[in-house]
């Protein structure tokens, strides 16, 4: 959304370096999510649809708190509620602040056909520059939390900036500033998952909730969104928050050594029929000699 | 080949050593499919690198053409549908054709007199035909995907990674064919490009590379000696 005053790490689609390339800023950015202390109050929503300039539109009840099945192209952070069977078969209600979560090794961008649609800056945020999309949508198939989602009348993706214009100007993002129980924390990487790591033993040895743990995927290189989970081990639990995220093989495969198969075939094939051409040239029908067929 | 359905040479243009190889509607469609694909080729290959994502300023820029590229894909569809209509019996594998496809290797080498002769289409011809005819069902069913990349559920996640490889995997088999086919076409088979523009070969042309197919067109028709 905002081209801020950032340095850019990577560029989606971009035949050549980034001008930040391999740089790391001192300071990654994070959100910590803690799932063990958040209310499902919503507030966190609501100051995301303020502060990105989005409205309420019609939304689906499906009998739960949930206030949409999944994240739309206006509707980027949404608290994913899910009923849980404890194993002494009490009822306990999950609930997860879902969003773009950053990936250090982002599959949208990789994905992404387009020039620049796609940035990761230095301090580690993920951003889709709408003025570059061409909303093809490889994004969505990149995507291993699918969170991409395409507006179909402006004809680009959209997703949650993680408030770059609010960061870059040094404030929080608005959903961390809305939280009325801290649940939600923003400061570096580091401080955030010194912060989670706490937070989880403490719930482990204080509160006997064995398997709390950090989320923080080593498949995508870690994320700059982190969570602390009652049980780390069943991610899956919330919301259908992956195992074991990482950026498709196939995407993988296809920009990657598909990229060269491709064409090398191609130039392969153009260079195999001029060399034809020039070994053996063209096939005339000699039209003197038309009457006996052109055959010599 | 008596199934052949479309092409029949008036006396009179066969006698003045003219043969109709393509009707109007024929080439029409042709150049409708040559068109459409060009289109896609372009589009299609500005989304496939970075190194080549200039091509999209061709057509208009980058949201352009990924706005187009499907519509095209669906009008492509549509032309090589109708090739179908038209073409399918004329390009059915045949006995001729088994026994050309053994000695294709003299005709890479342009030595045409020791190739059997052969009806309407010729192996490679019918081969290129039905490359383009499958490989656009398999375009257009992995294209509906990435058309619709979202409608696809996330517990259906494997339909839109396979979509991407098939789409890609199809579309190269098809540039492949289609290399080959535009210089077989236009440089190296003198007098192709000409019949499929004005739709007219002359009778030696066709008495070389479709001796068949000659002779079931001019049967009957005394030949000015």
């Amino acid at each position: 959304m905002s081209q801020a005053t950032l340095a850019i790490r990577r560029i989606s689609g971009h035949p050549g370096p980034a001008p930040g390339e391999d740089v790391e800023r001192d300071e990654l950015v994070c959100k910590l999510v803690d799932t063990t202390t958040c209310i499902g109050c919503k507030a966190c929503e609501v100051a995301c649809l303020e502060w990105n300039g989005y409205t309420f539109t019609d939304t689906v009840f499906d009998n739960s708190y949930q206030t949409m099945p999944e994240t739309t192209w206006n509707y980027w952070n949404l608290i994913k509620f899910n009923e849980h069977e404890r194993e002494d078969g009490s009822i306990t209600l999950l609930m997860r602040k879902d969003q773009c979560m950053h990936c250090a090794d982002p599959g949208c961008l990789a994905a992404c056909p387009a020039d620049g649609a796609i940035v990761q800056y230095t301090n580690g945020i993920v951003d889709f520059q709408q003025e570059n999309c061409i909303g093809c949508g490889y994004c969505v198939s990149g995507c291993p939390f699918d969170i991409p989602k395409f507006n179909p009348e402006t004809k680009k993706m959209f997703k949650c900036t993680l408030c770059v214009d609010r960061v870059s100007e040094g404030l929080e993002p608005a959903c961390i500033k809305s939280c009325p129980t801290g649940c939600l924390h923003f400061g570096t990487k580091e401080d955030m998952k010194d912060l989670a790591e706490t937070r989880a033993k403490q719930l482990r040895e204080n509160y006997g909730i064995e398997k709390a743990g950090v989320y923080d995927p080593a498949g995508v290189n870690g994320t700059g969104v982190i969570y602390v989970l009652h049980d780390v081990t069943n991610p899956e639990a919330y919301g259908g928050l992956p195992k074991n995220p990482h950026v498709p093989w196939v995407v993988r495969f296809w920009k990657g050594p598909a990229k060269w198969i491709g064409n090398f075939a191609m130039l392969g094939g153009i260079l195999g029929v001029t060399l034809h051409y020039l070994r053996f040239g063209p096939k005339e029908v000699d039209a003197e000699k038309g009457e006996n067929g052109g055959q010599p | 080949m008596s199934t052949s359905r479309v092409v029949s040479s008036r006396p009179a243009d066969v006698r003045r050593g003219r043969i109709l190889r393509y009707t109007l509607d024929e080439r029409l469609n042709h150049w409708f499919a040559a068109l459409t694909y060009i289109y896609c080729l372009i589009t299609g290959l500005s989304f496939w690198s970075p190194y080549l994502y200039w091509l999209a300023a061709l057509v208009g820029g980058g949201p352009t053409a990924r706005f187009w590229h499907p519509w095209f894909g669906l009008a492509f569809t549509v032309s090589v549908f109708l090739m179908y209509w038209m073409w399918d019996r004329d390009m059915r594998i045949t006995e001729a054709d088994r026994r050309w496809s053994k000695a294709m290797e003299h005709y890479i080498k342009n030595e045409d007199d020791q190739l059997p002769p052969e009806g309407r289409f010729n192996y490679g011809q019918k081969l290129f035909f039905w490359l383009m005819f499958y490989g656009i069902i398999v375009l257009l069913i992995s294209g509906i995907g990435l058309w619709f990349v979202e409608s696809i559920p996330w517990s259906l996640r494997w339909l839109r990674y396979l979509a991407v490889a098939i789409h890609v995997g199809a579309a190269l088999a098809t540039i492949g064919g289609f290399i080959i086919h535009v210089y077989m076409g236009t440089a190296m088979v003198r007098g192709g490009f000409t019949s499929i523009i004005r739709g007219e070969v002359s009778a030696a042309w066709a008495r070389t590379h479709h001796r068949l197919w000659y002779e079931q067109v001019t049967k009957g028709t005394p030949s000015e000696k």
